[in-house]
């Protein structure tokens, strides 16, 4: 088998790129979740390391993430359901958490483990483009993508990041933090135009993306979308049982996604 | 090292390794903005007239240094000093960083301002200058800080602030901190987060502490004048920092002057139980900075604890993180006990309540003070006033009384 990419995502048209928490409320689930996710069309998957103080999630995320940490998932738990799970499916996987998680478990143990065990990048929403050096190196050693993030008040900041951005461009959606919303005011396609301006890069958009049309329109946008809360409060409501409904719910989005 | 100190920190808001912006990628456009228009502004002598004014004649600056008698002859060793910041408006050192940020903001052309708050006294401070210079104001504060400083809710309220309750995490300082960035990243345009202590993002760190080295510039004067030199110590309790950045700053090119921050130890550093970052924390990235956190192995932030809600966080400031390390400055934990009693103590000898922050160091002092020579001095900060605290101090020692 050839080596997994992000680009793998986004090579047959627009992506659909689902979020979960790890270890919500098991990584027994997690894993079925991911399984589900895949099979219900999903393109690349962002898989959460629960963080005590996420600074940029709603409450959804939020309390996944309390959910995730007193059931007793650790860094290190979550490595090793990623190592079982590489053994069941090639869809490529990025982890999303925050910078402490890495700093503080030990920047190169933490990088070099991820690409070890067939993680392909990592999103840091606390490390803006100023910091971002301090992991990228690293992560450019071990052949870890570390994607970068665009925000609507990211102006003249855009060019600067993208042409230095791998993986693809996080387009964050709204002000505000992750949760859903029911209308996206931003114009997040001139976001996009800004960065393909600067590099040809894939742009996916996420932050209050929550319904099969939203989706579908910000994937017209862009090169696909992200969802994270909308499939976060689905394994809240359902928790071990989530995996059937993470499947629906995904399903109907990816569909909504690979339509455009 | 004056030189080195004077250009810390770094144009990337490093002192040392510490400090940095790791904020997400929404907010930095802001801190650009706030950094420039801070860079424009300090040395701007109408600005600093203005700042300067609400200081003498809003805030009542400059704040005594009193010569602590009553205690020195008690405690029998170096002469002490109280840095009256209790005697400000609003009763804490809180109110000199937010009349500074107000100021910058309002020339920034932003109209609301946001704050987390511990004990309420930054939440009380802030929703004060919004009250005088005619701006919004929202405060996020911990439910549980909400319970234990119920007095100070109701001041915000009055002062016309809306004060959230926020229930994730503990419902402590490090939830209200991170909901209030939350909430600045939802509403950036119109609106200042006017952080309260010396740490977070660059710019935070420096505006904070240049807007309270007030207290050393002050203190450093009038113990030149009232002994003809330098105190041989300076003590003040440190949450965040900002009240002990502000108590040393002018300070630290002194080499003889022992700098040294009192932590919020709780129920004792081999616990759980507890607030001192120095002597329990270790290196870590979490609001904005790298400095030194409660942490586990993981790097997940531990639930610290303290009766003073304003030392009750899992951080320190980075330029503290950093004089740490360089051995500039010292850093002692001190217990709730210890600090109870010195609330008392202090309370009891001199006729000054303190705030349960600033009885942290009265506590050290008490055991400092013996040990040295009489021809010593030592220069305490009392950052704030304890009325805040009669009735959380009552019910720690058993009495029924309730605000």
């Amino acid at each position: 088998m050839s080596k997994i990419t992000i680009a793998d995502a986004f090579k047959n048209g627009k992506a659909f790129i689902p979020f979960i928490t790890s270890g919500d409320p098991d990584l027994e689930t997690t894993e079925k979740n991911v399984l589900e996710m895949e099979k219900a069309g999903a393109d690349l998957i962002e898989l959460g390391i629960p963080f005590s103080d996420p600074t940029a999630e709603g409450p959804v995320i939020q309390e996944a993430n309390i959910r995730a940490l007193s059931g007793g998932v650790t860094t290190d738990k979550i490595f090793d359901m990623v190592r079982d799970l590489r053994t069941k499916t090639q869809i490529p996987m990025v982890f999303m958490t925050y910078a402490n998680v890495v700093y503080h478990y030990g920047k190169e143990k933490f990088i070099k483990t991820a690409a070890e065990i067939g993680m392909q990048g990592l999103i840091l929403p606390d490390v803006p483009f100023e910091e971002k050096k301090e992991f990228s190196e690293t992560c450019k050693e071990y052949g870890i993508e570390l994607v970068s993030l665009i925000a609507p008040t990211s102006h003249d900041r855009i060019r600067m990041i993208a042409k230095e951005a791998d993986g693809f461009v996080y387009c964050v959606s709204s002000l505000g933090v992750t949760g859903m919303r029911s209308k996206i005011t931003t114009d997040v396609g001139a976001m996009v135009e800004l960065v393909k301006e600067a590099k040809d890069i894939p742009c996916a958009i996420g932050f209050g993306i929550s319904n099969p049309e939203q989706a579908k329109e910000m994937a017209s946008k862009s090169d696909g979308a992200i969802v994270g809360s909308a499939i976060v409060k689905i394994c809240g409501q359902y928790g071990k049982d989530a995996p059937e409904h993470v499947y629906e719910f995904v399903k109907s989005m990816a569909d909504a996604v690979h339509s455009v | 090292m004056k030189e080195n100190l004077e250009n810390s920190p770094d144009s990337r808001g490093r002192y040392g390794i510490h400090g940095g912006q790791y904020i997400p990628e929404t907010l930095m456009n802001a801190v650009i903005e706030l950094d420039e228009a801070y860079k424009k502004y300090k040395d701007n002598p109408d600005f600093n007239k203005e700042v300067t004014d609400l200081f003498n004649n809003y805030a009542n600056r400059p704040s005594l240094l009193y010569y602590a008698e009553n205690m020195t002859k008690d405690l029998g060793g170096a002469k002490v000093y109280l840095k009256r910041e209790d005697l400000n408006h609003t009763g804490a050192h809180k109110i000199n960083n937010c009349i500074g940020q107000a100021v910058l903001a309002k020339r920034m052309g932003k109209t609301r301002l946001i704050a987390e708050t511990g004990a309420g006294q930054h939440g009380v401070a802030t929703a004060t200058v919004a009250a005088l210079m005619g701006m919004e104001c929202e405060v996020y504060m911990g439910v549980k800080d909400m319970e234990r400083q119920a007095l100070n809710v109701y001041r915000m309220r009055l002062l016309g602030a809306k004060v959230h309750g926020v229930e994730s995490g503990t419902g402590t300082l490090k939830d209200a901190v991170s909901e209030a960035m939350r909430e600045w990243t939802a509403r950036i345009e119109d609106t200042h987060y006017l952080i309260g202590s010396c740490m977070g993002p660059h710019p935070f760190p420096e505006i904070v502490r240049d807007f309270q080295a007030v207290i050393s510039k002050e203190s450093r004067q009038q113990i030149l004048e009232a002994e003809g030199k330098l105190p041989d110590a300076v003590l003040a309790c440190v949450g965040g920092g900002s009240n002990a950045i502000g108590s040393f700053y002018h300070y630290i090119p002194d080499k003889g002057v022992r700098l040294i921050g009192c932590e919020a130890a709780g129920r004792g550093v081999d616990t759980m139980e507890t607030a001192a970052t120095i002597a329990t924390g270790s290196l870590g990235i979490f609001h904005g900075m790298k400095s030194y956190f409660c942490q586990d192995k993981y790097g997940q932030i531990a639930p610290v604890y303290s009766i003073s809600a304003g030392l009750d966080y899992p951080g320190i400031g980075p330029e503290h993180a950093y004089l740490h390390d360089i051995g500039r400055a010292e850093y002692v934990p001190v217990t709730d006990d210890e600090a109870v009693e010195a609330f008392e103590y202090l309370s009891r000898v001199e006729g000054i309540i303190p705030a349960i922050e600033s009885a942290h160091a009265v506590a050290y002092a008490k055991k400092l003070v013996p040990t040295m020579r009489k021809d010593q001095i030592v220069i305490i900060t009392i950052s704030g006033r304890g009325d805040k605290d009669v009735a959380a101090i009552a019910r720690y020692r058993g009495e029924d009384l309730h605000d």
